[in-house]
């Protein structure tokens, strides 16, 4: 056990890193996906063509395409905030077109019947959406929800490819100096990962409960 | 009561069509100021629909529809404005399921008309009173009756002050025991000069409140007529048939 012993700061500084790209693109993600998810259920048709394109592309872009050009292309046209950031665009772009899915399907739970009453009573579209129908949505969305981010937490792993010293950056480090541990290495960082789904499990299990309607 | 001079509701030439259905067909159809008009008809016939275009929750492919003078305007905020003077009550209530009983009466006066949270409530719970389910105020949609939940529908469409009221089959679903309540509350409306508009198979309401009948077919206005006139001395075949088919169970 002496890889994690001797090595268990760095091992923490990678999954802290983890954290930090899951914070970024998962952020970025929740704001644009529910902009998105939006767009796609407005009364305006262009917003509803952008919606659908946005998710098109992004959704069907394989990620790892995504961080290539994030990380290669987008400096060549002067888009360079440094690659933490840049990886963080393409995992958050890609992320948010599942987000806007989840959260439609959300929206597409809640009964017609509610938005009609809000609009009857004179809301405007934006605030039937954020008064009745959003409230609604979100605790239909979160189980969807859940699963879309425990797949970005599991796709931040690609970024080791790409020099930023997450967890799984750490661990092929960890291969090279200390071979004969290699099971016990996996089973470790992998623990670690399973740690933060889990967290993310139980916040998605605290919502539900709290938006629960009799 | 009834004032002709600028009708509330005004529907011209108005055609619409669901792909090949011709749901609308050259309706012309006006509604003075401190009327209640019942609008009846077997199902399919457009009744509702015709209901739901006056605030365009369905659009309409020709003519015009004009509310207190003004027309309809397409989507955005002229249309909200438009919506907020136009009351509704839906067959199937339509409370906002997240909300309490109060705060479906209070949300659209705070967040419409920009009123003070606490002069919402004020007159929240007199109208809740005068629909006498104040005593439901605290509790969520789910746990009341259907008849209490149409009730708080029909405070909740007060609260904006329309200057018309709309009503979808506001008692189809509900159970026979708890359809005298809500009709007792429309009918009480009715009495205190609200210009209504009501889709209905209840002809005791029409007999009772109702200050004309529409009678719709086939997406078309066939008949119109007093209560009285129309009941007992039905013009159109079609009103007869079908006058013949409810009445005599």
């Amino acid at each position: 056990m002496d890889w994690l012993t001797d090595n268990y700061v760095n091992i923490l500084r990678g999954f802290g890193e983890t954290l930090r790209l899951l914070g970024a693109s998962g952020a970025l993600a929740l704001v644009l996906g529910t902009l998105v998810a939006l767009a796609r259920v407005s009364p305006v048709p262009i917003l509803r063509g952008v919606g659908t394109f946005y998710v098109t592309i992004f959704r069907n872009t394989p990620l790892l395409v995504l961080i290539l050009i994030a990380y290669y292309g987008l400096p060549e046209i002067g888009i360079d905030f440094g690659f933490f950031i840049n990886i963080s665009l393409a995992m958050g772009t890609y992320t948010a077109a599942f987000v806007a899915e989840a959260i439609r399907s959300g929206f597409n739970g809640v009964p017609l019947g509610q938005a009609e009453a809000a609009r009857a009573i004179g809301m405007p579209f934006m605030t039937s959406m954020s008064q009745v129908v959003l409230p609604q949505a979100f605790r239909l969305v979160v189980p969807p929800m859940a699963s879309v981010y425990i797949a970005l937490t599991k796709n931040t792993s690609l970024a080791a490819t790409f020099g930023i010293a997450e967890a799984t950056f750490r661990m092929r480090g960890l291969f090279n100096d200390y071979a004969s541990q290699m099971i016990q290495i996996f089973v470790g960082i992998s623990l670690g990962y399973i740690l933060i789904v889990a967290v993310i499990s139980w916040i998605a299990t605290a919502f539900e409960r709290r938006w629960a309607v009799a | 009561m009834v004032d002709t001079a600028t009708p509330m509701v005004a529907m011209r030439g108005v055609q619409k069509w669901f792909g090949e259905l011709h749901v609308l067909q050259d309706i012309d159809f006006e509604v003075a100021a401190g009327e209640v008009v019942v609008v009846i008809g077997p199902s399919g016939s457009g009744k509702s629909t015709l209901c739901r275009t006056i605030n365009r929750l369905e659009t309409i492919d020709e003519g015009t529809i004009e509310v207190d003078g003004k027309k309809l305007p397409a989507e955005g905020k002229q249309l909200a404005e438009l919506r907020a003077d136009v009351g509704m009550v839906f067959q199937s209530f339509n409370l906002f399921a997240h909300k309490t009983v109060l705060e479906n009466v209070t949300l659209g006066p705070i967040k419409v008309r920009g009123a003070k949270k606490s002069d919402a409530e004020k007159r929240a719970h007199e109208l809740l009173e005068r629909v006498g389910v104040e005593a439901q105020a605290a509790k969520l949609p789910a746990q009341l009756s259907g008849g209490q939940q149409q009730r708080v529908a029909i405070a909740r469409a007060l609260a904006m002050d329309p200057k018309v009221m709309l009503f979808d089959e506001p008692t189809s679903a509900l159970d026979p025991e708890m359809i005298k309540e809500v009709l007792d509350t429309m009918i009480d409306l009715a009495k205190g000069g609200m210009t209504m508009i009501v889709v209905t198979h209840e002809m005791g309401f029409a007999r009772t409140a109702a200050d004309r009948v529409v009678f719709m077919s086939d997406g078309r206005i066939v008949e119109e007529n007093t209560p009285e006139e129309f009941f007992t001395n039905p013009r159109s075949d079609r009103a007869k048939d079908f006058l013949g088919k409810i009445l005599k169970h």
